[in-house]
Order: structure tokens, then C-alpha cells, then sequence
């Protein structure tokens, strides 16, 4: 066939790049509405489901009865069980019905029940239903702080200059497992020096990421998984009795945690038994409830791909992150991996949070360029920046970050970095030289930083976890060396665990410590004039852009 | 795949090795063609059991080599398989190919094989080319080192991916493999990726035990 010109321009357009199939309903290769979803149903005898959503209770699955026993409120279920679903969605949309009154609600709705009703939303109505659920008042944004050679030099720097920017949460992970202790040292330290306050974690294998946090290397912790399916857990090696276990080691350590899941994820491992990924997504979250854990990190993440390539996948996504606040959780919702080679596709995708707002918009956005990225992308990375604060002032929208100047961001990079030095050095470990801390300055990613020697690295950082090097043993040597103020940070963030305040749903640490969550700063959305609203001081730092031009600029 | 220089110093390297020492198992990888013009012929051998302290055992999943027979950026199973061997042997070890049937999740294909393995050190692939080198004495979804994207994996990669496996074998403490990683594989192969495990996970046998396999390649004229 001779090609049209228009088309082969079409075919050359980003959006092209993108895998796309067509629904695969028999292996859930589906976003919504599988026809072999479940309908809802509930049967309940002397305070006990016997039947739930079709299915008798002697042919459950561990899920199943996790989700009967733990995560159903059996006083308000047959109530809400006998309410017409579509009343239910139009009270999601009311704004003069509030978020209690639906939290309540949702208690005692089986998972096909919250899929009825949310399916019967379209994105705008979702939208308007998660401005109004989310748990916390304040909106907020997480990042993602990596690079490709676990530099620790380099994460200081960007995890010092992510702060400036506004991030309340920070994440890392590792190229190179055995550098994991490293790279939680240098977020520590890096993070604290650009603000007081800030959250940070290592996403690792659990036993390693717990031990992390338990030697106050960490803050918190968010990638504990759950699944949809029994087959998909048991290959994780897994239960949701396992994870609540888990859950509840972090707790008694005082570390703020919260699990994740997301849609894909079960038809992506092969065990879908057919059922939509909104279906599945939906038990997932019912089992962090059920294991009572404050929150949950959705919105497909690492299987964004899947539920991106099928019809309706991105309202899918943006369905799951309202479940997950009906059930009165915190959601950390997703746009943390690349997800399109459009920036029309990425953009439109990410405002589905972005517009209502949500506890942490991404989880996260990725405070380094793409190439940097250890969880292989973010939806919106480093090159970013300055559009996402340009949406911000266009829309009046709080995406949770702010505009910088440049010496100021120099001036902080180079001064984590130098703090990491001194930590390193007080601590033994391998030398930082003054030529990595002038390069971690300047640096845009690790492209631009002189290598480290690695395999001395590595022996170091296992050296380090041996030897026991707790937060405190950081705190010391940054006093030591002169470096106080960041010292007493990291202190604080140590006596966190403590008092256990941030271990609260939805909590932040704002710079003078103090914790923002669920409970004393709640959604009080009821529309126009209530709930979060953008002004004041917040409001002129957002507009205020460098780049703007004013009048004065024109006198001489 | 194109040929380069590289890989012909390799296939020069290998058939220069093979003539000198005519003990290196096996022989076809050293005098195999550069690219696809192998078949990979797998033979199964009966229940895998435990091997010598020179070895590095390769486990595959369960479609591998059989009901797919490329990875997701159709790099051919004998050419994955070729290259982790001549990597292995390069370093003076032996490989050993098992199949993993009773689980297609890449952690435990590559923690079953360790268990298996005498060095206690083996390399785990799945049919859509994701590969990890494990040992014994981690956990299940630890690992030595993982190579998530299996869109990025070229033969290179694959062979020092053996060479690294056999160099924790003899205790060394090798820099690892440069993990490459392309941000937007996500997008372009994910779907793709779930179908291949889909079709992986299928030929899954709950409870069947690890198998032997006889590996030769045979050349396509």
C-alpha cells in the first residue's frame, strides 16, 4: 500500500511508541467490569459473613476471608448492601454529603459493592468525589530521589535540593542491593539538611527496608505489597496475615508505614482468574484496611503499563486512588512511573490527581532526570519541574512544590554534600573528595559525577550495617563536625518515633516538627468556600516564578 | 542483532579456547554462528539434583527454549542461553540448566536453582528474557544482582551476567553488571510483557519439581 503522508506523520507521533492491547477478559486483561467479576452480595449469620459478594464462606480464598473477618463493618452492612448503587455514587459527587457520612458507608460495602458505585462515576465525577474523600486537608507530593551508580554524594545533593522544592516524602531504592545502607544515610542526610521534617525511605526487600528503619536510617516505609489474588501473594512468599505482621513491626518501632498494590499488578504476575483489575485493585485495598494500616500507595505503579494499554485503564486508575480514601486511608497515588511517550497522554493522566488533589499527588515524582531513576521512571521527572510549578500558577492549584532560584538550590546541594563527606568520614566510611562535592553541586545526574571506587563501596556499606550505625551515630558525627542544625534534624526525626504522632493517617512533618495528618488537619471539603483552598502566602510563592516578568525589570 | 567486532573477537576468542582446551563443555557454543542460526535443542534428563562446588546452574522457566522460544525483543533463547554458558565458562566454571516448572515468578526460578546449584550461586530467566543472579542464602526475593528490564538485555549483557555469577561462585566480589535501564520500556513493552508471562505462567505445574535439561545447539542450514 502507498502511505499516506498524514498518516506516516501520525505513526512517527510519541504517542505511537505506546503499547496498547485489546481487552483479554478470560486471563483479566480488563480494567473495569470483567464479566466475570463478582456481583455484590452479603450474607451474615451470629456476627459472621457466610457469604460474601456470591461466594460461600467455605469456598473463600485467604483474601476473601481476610476481607470478611478484618475489613467489613457487619453493623452497617446490610444497610449500605441494600442502598441502590447509583444513590451511593450521587453521594460521592454531593458536596453537601460528608466525607464522614461516606467513610462510614464505605465500612460496610463488599469490594463488588465499591466497584458498583464507583463505576457508575466518569473521571470529572471521580475527581470531585476524591477532592472531597482525601484524608488529610493539605495536599502533598512525594519524590523519588536515585541514580544509576547509587551515588551517595550525588543523593545528597538532589535529595537536599528535592526539599527546597517542597517534597514532603522522599524514596530511594538501589541499582545495587548492597548499597542500600548508603543510600538511606545519604537521603537522611541530604533531606534533613534541605529541610527539617522531611520523610524519607529506601524501598528494598521488607527485611532489609525494616532493619534500615529500624536503625533510624529511615523514616517510614510504603512498599510492602499486597495482591488481588492468593496465587499472586503465595509467589510473593506471602500472606495478608504476613503483611499485617509486618505492618505491626513497623508500628511497634514507631515507623510510620503504609502498604502498597495497584491495577495490573495480578494479570502482570499471570494469576488474574479473570477478574478486572478494578475488582482485584478494590480486595487490595479492603486487606490494608483489614490489617489496619493507615495507608495505602495505588494508582497501578509499577503496572501502570498494563491498565494504560487497555480501554478506560487510566479512569481505573484514578478509581482505585478514591476506593482507597473512601476507606479512610492515606493514598500516596501513584505517577511514579513513565507512563507515556506523549507528554499530552502523561499530562492528562497525572491532573487526574494533580486537579482534586491528593495526600501525595505522585509517589513519586522523580527529583532526578529519568536516566537517573532506579524505579525506572517516574511519569514526571527533574525536566519537569518548571512546567508542573508553571500548572501550579495557570490552574491555582496546589501541587505541593515550589519555585526556586538557582543560587539557593547550589548553596544546599553543596552543603549536603558536605555534610555526607564529613558523616562519611566520622563514620569510616570510604572518602568523599572535595572534587565530588564540587561535582555534586552542579550536577543534573550522574552522568556529570567522577566515579566511585564501587566494590569498596559496597564492602563499606556492609561493613556499616555490621558494625550496627544507628541515626544516632549520624546525629554525632554531624555535631562533631560542625554541623548542628542538621544534627538536631536528624535527631528529630528520631524522636518521631517516639512520640509515634506521625504514625497518624495521612501524616507529614512540617519544618518546625510539627505533625500534619488526618487528625488534626481533616478534609472538610463541602465545596465551593470550604475545605483546602490556595491563598495567602502560599499562594504568592506559587506565582511567584523567576521567570516572570516585571514591570521594574524595564527601568533603568 | 547486528555482527560486530566485539562479537566476532568473542566467537574468535571461544573457538581459539575450545581448540586448545577440547575438555570445555560444550563445544557448540564456542563454534555456533554469531546470531539466530542456532536452534536450541533442550532434552530433559529426569529430577535436577544437587551438583559439584565448580558449577553455576541456569535456571529457566517454564516455557523457555520450549512454548516461547525469544525474548520480548526476539533475542532467540539459544542465543540467551549460549551466551550465559560461554560467561559461565569463561571463567572456568561449569553450567548446568535446569528447568523450574512448579513457579514462573523470577525470584524463586532463580532461588530454586541456587538451591540446586554446588556453588550456591545461580542465574534465574524467565522466557521474556528478565534475569537475576541469586544465591543460596538470600532470600527467595533477594538477590545477587536483577536485571528487571528484560527489553534492555542484549547477548553482551547476557554473557556477563554469566561471567559475574561464576566469579560469586569462586568468591570473588565482582563490580557488578552495569544495570542499564530505558525509562520508557514501561510503556512501550508492559502489555506485552504480561501477555509473555501470561502464556509462561500457563505451562506453570504446581509441585512439579526442578528437571535436568540437556542443552545442545544445533546449527540451522
Amino acid at each position: 500500500m502507498k502511505r499516506s503522508k498524514r498518516f506516516e506523520v501520525l505513526a512517527a507521533r510519541p504517542v505511537n511508541q505506546d503499547g496498547f492491547v485489546v481487552e483479554w477478559p478470560e486471563v483479566g486483561l480488563i480494567a473495569m467490569n470483567s464479566p466475570n467479576d463478582p456481583k455484590p452480595g452479603i450474607r451474615i449469620e451470629q456476627g459472621r459473613v457466610v457469604e460474601l459478594d456470591g461466594k460461600r464462606r467455605e469456598d473463600f480464598d485467604m483474601i476473601e476471608q481476610f476481607i470478611a473477618d478484618y475489613a467489613i463493618d457487619l453493623e452497617v452492612a446490610p444497610r449500605v448492601m441494600a442502598m441502590d448503587s447509583v444513590t451511593l455514587a450521587k453521594m460521592l459527587v454531593d458536596v453537601n454529603v460528608p466525607r464522614e457520612e461516606i467513610v462510614a458507608l464505605t465500612r460496610g460495602m463488599t469490594p463488588a459493592k465499591i466497584v458498583e458505585v464507583v463505576g457508575h462515576l466518569n473521571v470529572v465525577e471521580m475527581m470531585m468525589a476524591l477532592q472531597k474523600m482525601r484524608a488529610r486537608k493539605t495536599p502533598s507530593n512525594q519524590c523519588h530521589v536515585t541514580n544509576l551508580r547509587d551515588n551517595p554524594v550525588l543523593l545528597a545533593a538532589d535529595a537536599a535540593e528535592a526539599a527546597v522544592r517542597g517534597f514532603d516524602e522522599q524514596e530511594t531504592t538501589v541499582g545495587v542491593v548492597r548499597y542500600a545502607p548508603f543510600n538511606a544515610l545519604a537521603l537522611l542526610v541530604g533531606s534533613q539538611t534541605g529541610r527539617g521534617g522531611v520523610l524519607t525511605q529506601c524501598a528494598l526487600e521488607e527485611a532489609t527496608e525494616l532493619l534500615l528503619g529500624m536503625r533510624g536510617l529511615t523514616s517510614y516505609a510504603e512498599t510492602i505489597s499486597v495482591y488481588g489474588t492468593e496465587q499472586v501473594f503465595v509467589d510473593g512468599d506471602d500472606t495478608p496475615w504476613s503483611k499485617a505482621f509486618l505492618a505491626s513491626a513497623y508500628a511497634s518501632r514507631g515507623l510510620k508505614m503504609r502498604f502498597t498494590s495497584g491495577t495490573g499488578s495480578e494479570v502482570q504476575m499471570g494469576y488474574a482468574e479473570g477478574k478486572s483489575m478494578l475488582y482485584l485493585e478494590t480486595r487490595c485495598v479492603m486487606i490494608t484496611k483489614g490489617a489496619g494500616v493507615q495507608g495505602l500507595q495505588n494508582g497501578s505503579i509499577s503496572c501502570i503499563g498494563i491498565p494504560g494499554a487497555v480501554p478506560s485503564g487510566i479512569r481505573a486508575v484514578l478509581a482505585e486512588n478514591l476506593v482507597t480514601t473512601m476507606l479512610d486511608l492515606e493514598v500516596a497515588s501513584g505517577n511514579d512511573q513513565t507512563f507515556s511517550h506523549s507528554d499530552i497522554r502523561r499530562t492528562a493522566r497525572m491532573l487526574m490527581q494533580m486537579l482534586p488533589g491528593t495526600d501525595f499527588i505522585f509517589s513519586g515524582f522523580s527529583a532526578v532526570p529519568n536516566y537517573d531513576n532506579m524505579f525506572a521512571g517516574s511519569n514526571f521527572d527533574a525536566e519537569d519541574f518548571d512546567d508542573y510549578l508553571i500548572l501550579q500558577r495557570d490552574l491555582m492549584v496546589d501541587g505541593g512544590l515550589r519555585p526556586v532560584r538557582e543560587e539557593e538550590i547550589l548553596a544546599v546541594r553543596r552543603r549536603a554534600a558536605q555534610a555526607l563527606q564529613a558523616v562519611f568520614r566520622e563514620l569510616g566510611l570510604p572518602p568523599i573528595e572535595d572534587e565530588e562535592v564540587e561535582a555534586a553541586t552542579y550536577a543534573h545526574g550522574s552522568k556529570d559525577m567522577p566515579p566511585r571506587k564501587v566494590a569498596e563501596d559496597l564492602q563499606a556499606a556492609q561493613e556499616m550495617l555490621r558494625r550496627g550505625v544507628t541515626g544516632l551515630d549520624v546525629v554525632r558525627a554531624l555535631a562533631k563536625h560542625g554541623y548542628q542544625d542538621i544534627a538536631e534534624r536528624v535527631l528529630n526525626m528520631l524522636k518521631q518515633r517516639v512520640s509515634g504522632d506521625y504514625l497518624q493517617t495521612s501524616a507529614i512533618i512540617t519544618a518546625d516538627f510539627r505533625v500534619l495528618s488526618a487528625v488534626n488537619d481533616p478534609n472538610d471539603y463541602r465545596g465551593p468556600n470550604t475545605g483546602y483552598r490556595l491563598s495567602g502566602a502560599r499562594w504568592e510563592e506559587i506565582k511567584n516564578i523567576p521567570q516572570a516578568i516585571r514591570p521594574e525589570d524595564f527601568d533603568v | 542483532m547486528e555482527i560486530n567486532e566485539r562479537l566476532i573477537e568473542q566467537i574468535v576468542t571461544e573457538v581459539l579456547r575450545a581448540m586448545g582446551e577440547p575438555a570445555a563443555v560444550p563445544p557448540a557454543p564456542a563454534t555456533a554462528p554469531a546470531t539466530a542460526e542456532v536452534e536450541l535443542v533442550l532434552k530433559e534428563k529426569g529430577p535436577a539434583a544437587q551438583g559439584p562446588a565448580d558449577e553455576v546452574v541456569i535456571g529457566v522457566g517454564p516455557a523457555f527454549g520450549t512454548r516461547l522460544r525469544k525474548t520480548i525483543v526476539d533475542i532467540p533463547h539459544a542465543v540467551v542461553l549460549r551466551e550465559l554458558m560461554a560467561g559461565i565458562e569463561e571463567e572456568g566454571l561449569k553450567p548446568r540448566v535446569v528447568r523450574v516448572r512448579h513457579t514462573s515468578d523470577l525470584g524463586f526460578i532463580g532461588h530454586t536453582a541456587a538451591r540446586l546449584s554446588g556453588s550456591g550461586i545461580a542465574v534465574g530467566i524467565q522466557s521474556r528474557g528478565t534475569t537475576l543472579i541469586h544465591q543460596r542464602d538470600l532470600q527467595p526475593l533477594n538477590n545477587l544482582e536483577l536485571f528487571p528490564q528484560s527489553p534492555v538485555l542484549d547477548p553482551e549483557t547476557y554473557r556477563a551476567i554469566g561471567r559475574n555469577a561464576a566469579r560469586y561462585a569462586k568468591g570473588q566480589v565482582p563490580e557488578p553488571v552495569p544495570v542499564r535501564i530505558d525509562q520508557m520500556a514501561r510503556p512501550k513493552y508492559q502489555a506485552k510483557a504480561a501477555i509473555l508471562h501470561l502464556k509462561e505462567t500457563e505451562l506453570v505445574q504446581p509441585g512439579a519439581p526442578p528437571v535436568e535439561l540437556e542443552v545442545s545447539f544445533k546449527p540451522l542450514n
